[in-house]
């Protein structure tokens, strides 16, 4: 067999994938346009519909895809996905909001440094913590890490609630074993339950300007508004260059991670999911596998929640709540846990439909039928059932349908669980090995290749 | 079957020799046949070889040796006492009541578990109380009494997976683009042994296949391939025929005997007194975590005390 062969044949496999996310993707955003037109939105409410659409697609797709390495691959119950995110971004808050001057009380500052280190900080620190945690907590079963994991998570974010740590004084000089230096910042801290203004220069202009193409972009804005949106379109071009930078953005994540799953090392993962003694008797040193896939999932969540909370005004700790984590395990269960492709897919149809399709779902129908004002409460909602009438009820739910959420989340679970329990893609054979391991000389004649992928349900 | 098999035992192994290693007539011929000579051809097809120092005190060399293994869970004493060796190139069998303490001793000596008291020793290195993937890679290979393969991975999978020192097991080197090659490189020549191996032990058939859709018996052999390809110097068998249809037994015995023949090691646990009489040089008998008897199949069977342990009484 030829390199070509192989190649060939990882292509065909894919260009199968890639048609099968082109095709849910569409969908999802065909069904996003078609409420914009019924909604009567302009260009620049279907613009910002995208942009919305993306860059929720493109947070769950990343941050389904940093669980799958600990969960789909490595078999790791980690329920603190959203510690790691929350230490992600307010590690990046802290090393690049520009200090306050002396006396500046009730602000807190940061160290003042390029938000590119900032970054960097933030997913290193993430990472140191997930090593933190994974140090004693890995030599437990999984039921246990999951319980040190998710009490980690709260931990995280009581830190950031805390008064304690609400600001620090940074002394003017600080000595590091050789050198010295004197970091600008006076008062850093976490801000306590007010969270962090995050008053550093927006991330899109900061990556722009060091790409030199601010000044490109700024006359593509000026085009636009000349053109197609008269008035400020910067907001909505911004919100979709950043939808489409998260895409790349998840695109990278999956390269890294297939890669990591489609090696030795992604078949020694799987064989501690499947049996991690029977790994060990293999001469394999589960531990060290399970510090290194648990640091770099650790770090790739820390990575997605700054890229998640890193261009907003502000973070504050309630957006760190449990929930989110929670939300990102169903998407990794729509998906199928063991499956990148199925992960990314998973996080996009959890964003399109679950997550922001009934908000959707309800200003359609709002749309469509109109609808009088819903009751206030419950109670006047079960009131229209006394004259048989159901629609103060119906507009009630209608009316609540964002709280409903999680209910409807609920129901989709234990559908999933009752008729797919192993997700979208979870059935695949994704073989874990970075050749094609069909028997050497005999590929044309056997057709192995469509056989390992070939979905063989079990 | 018996037949044959016995004589093929009885013709390579000195019949007196026994734990105690103390008077090793014909010890030189056996090494020589059995131990440090394996067949050019299949060494081949099997890669590198145990190629262990022979003994120079003209004793056949043994490369495990056990001393007074003690192993407590509570106030339960497990093993007691326990000392042993396995020659190089034998087939040599632990067998015992149930609760006797036989898979304790595996684990002790695999490092499943952590002993008491006492020393393993492999290879004249002391192993005592080392991870399992240390002593895996100092070459002593195990199976599991139930059939541990992994379950949602293929067979193929399962296989790939054994192989001592890949160096795709660096994250690093399995992502980076540059290093990535010499992954692909050593992945490609680690298949073709591994084809050879599902070969040789007839399930190349059932390469693509997730380990969990194998029969028992399948599964045992899919296990002792994986073992095999750690490259091993021994070989560890906890109950390989245990569930094992007959024909597929037979299949497996042969494929231990011409290991065995190539120069492996066997240390087998089997409650199934027949096969281990039929087929092992050198049976060890445990009773309630000692040792009882230490002999020649013949010996085992003509002691009385073995009878009793087994049956519960005077025959």
């Amino acid at each position: 067999m030829s390199a070509t062969d192989i190649r060939g044949l990882i292509q065909g496999l894919f260009e199968r994938d890639v048609t099968l996310v082109l095709a849910v993707l569409g969908t999802i955003y065909l069904l996003y346009v078609l409420a914009g037109v019924a909604f009567g939105y302009g260009l620049r409410g279907q613009l910002n519909s995208i942009a919305n659409l993306t860059f929720y697609i493109g947070v769950f797709g990343m941050l389904a895809l940093a669980l799958n390495l600990h969960w789909g691959y490595t078999g790791l119950f980690n329920i603190g996905i959203v510690g790691f995110m929350g230490i992600g971004v307010y590690v990046t808050a802290l090393v690049s909001k520009p200090p306050v001057a002396q006396g500046g009380a009730a602000q807190v500052g940061g160290f003042g440094l390029p938000l590119s280190v900032g970054i960097v900080s933030g997913v290193v620190v993430a990472g140191l913590f997930g090593l933190l945690v994974a140090l004693p907590a890995l030599r437990l079963r999984a039921d246990y890490l999951a319980i040190v994991t998710v009490a980690f998570s709260e931990i995280v974010r009581f830190t950031m609630m805390s008064r304690t740590f609400q600001t620090f004084t940074v002394p003017d000089t600080v000595d590091l074993w050789l050198f010295t230096f004197d970091p600008a910042a006076d008062t850093v801290g976490l801000g306590g339950g007010g969270g962090l203004i995050l008053n550093y220069p927006d991330p899109l202009e900061a990556l722009l300007r060091s790409l030199f193409l601010w000044e490109p972009y700024l006359g593509l804005i000026g085009f636009v508004e000349r053109n197609y949106i008269p008035n400020n379109p910067k907001p909505v071009l911004d919100g979709v260059l950043y939808g489409v930078l998260l895409l790349i953005g998840v695109g990278l994540f999956y390269l890294l991670l297939s890669r990591t799953g489609k090696s030795p090392f992604g078949r020694v993962l799987k064989a501690i999911r499947e049996d991690e003694d029977v790994a060990n008797a293999l001469g394999k040193d589960t531990d060290r596998f399970k510090l290194t896939a648990f640091v770099l999932g650790s770090a790739l969540m820390g990575l997605g929640g700054i890229l998640w909370y890193s261009s907003r005004g502000s973070i504050t700790p309630p957006s760190f709540r449990p929930n989110i984590t929670f939300f990102i395990w169903i998407a990794l269960i729509i998906g199928g846990a063991g499956s990148n492709t199925g992960s990314f897919l998973g996080g996009a149809i959890f964003a399109g439909v679950l997550y922001e399709g009934p908000r959707y779902f309800k200003n359609l129908v709002q749309t469509a039928f109109e609808l009088g004002d819903a009751p206030r409460n419950f109670g006047e909602a079960m009131a229209g059932f006394a004259s048989l009438d159901p629609m103060p009820f119906v507009l009630y739910t209608l009316d609540s349908i964002s709280q409903l959420r999680l209910v409807i989340m609920g129901v989709v679970l234990i559908w999933l669980m009752h008729n797919r329990p192993e997700g979208l893609l979870g059935h695949r054979k994704e073989t874990a090995s970075s050749v094609d391991l069909a028997r050497p000389g005999s590929a044309e004649s056997t057709g192995k290749p469509a056989a390992a992928d070939g979905g063989e349900e079990r | 079957m018996s037949e044959t098999d016995e004589s093929a035992a009885d013709g390579s192994t000195p019949v007196e020799e026994t734990a105690t290693g103390a008077e090793p007539p014909s010890a030189e011929d056996d090494a020589a046949a059995g131990g440090s000579s394996p067949d050019p051809d299949l060494t081949d097809v099997m890669g590198a070889e145990a190629d262990t120092p022979a003994g120079d005190d003209g004793d056949r060399y043994a490369p495990l040796e056990v001393e007074g293994l003690r192993k407590e869970f509570g106030g339960i004493v497990a093993v007691d006492e326990v000392s042993f060796d396995v020659e190089e190139g034998t087939l040599t069998g632990l067998i015992g009541p149930n609760g006797a303490g036989k898979s304790t001793t595996f684990n002790l000596i695999t490092g499943m578990l952590d002993p008491t008291e006492g020393t393993v020793r492999f290879n004249g290195e002391e192993i005592t109380g080392l991870q399992p993937h240390e002593i895996s890679n100092r070459g002593l290979a195990r199976t599991f009494q139930i059939a541990r393969e992994l379950e949602e991975m293929t067979v193929l999978e399962n296989m790939m997976l054994a192989p001592k020192g890949q160096i795709g097991e660096s994250l690093w080197r399995s992502v980076m683009p540059v290093t990535r090659g010499s992954v692909r490189e050593q992945e490609t020549d680690q298949l073709e042994r591994v084809w050879e191996v599902l070969d040789f032990f007839e399930i190349d058939h059932l390469a693509q296949e997730y380990a969990g859709n194998l029969s028992g018996g399948q599964r045992k052999l899919l296990e002792m391939a994986r073992a095999l390809l750690t490259d091993p110097d021994m070989l560890l068998l906890d109950e390989p025929f245990a569930g094992v249809n007959p024909s597929l037994e037979k299949r497996l015995i042969e494929h231990i005997h011409e290991l065995r023949e190539r120069g492996y090691t066997f240390l087998i646990v089997e409650h199934d007194m027949d096969l281990i009489m039929n087929n092992c040089e050198r049976v060890i008998v445990m009773h309630q975590g000692r040792i009882l008897k230490d002999g020649t199949p013949a010996e085992i069977k003509e002691s009385e005390e073995v009878i009793e342990a087994y049956l519960g009484g005077e025959v």
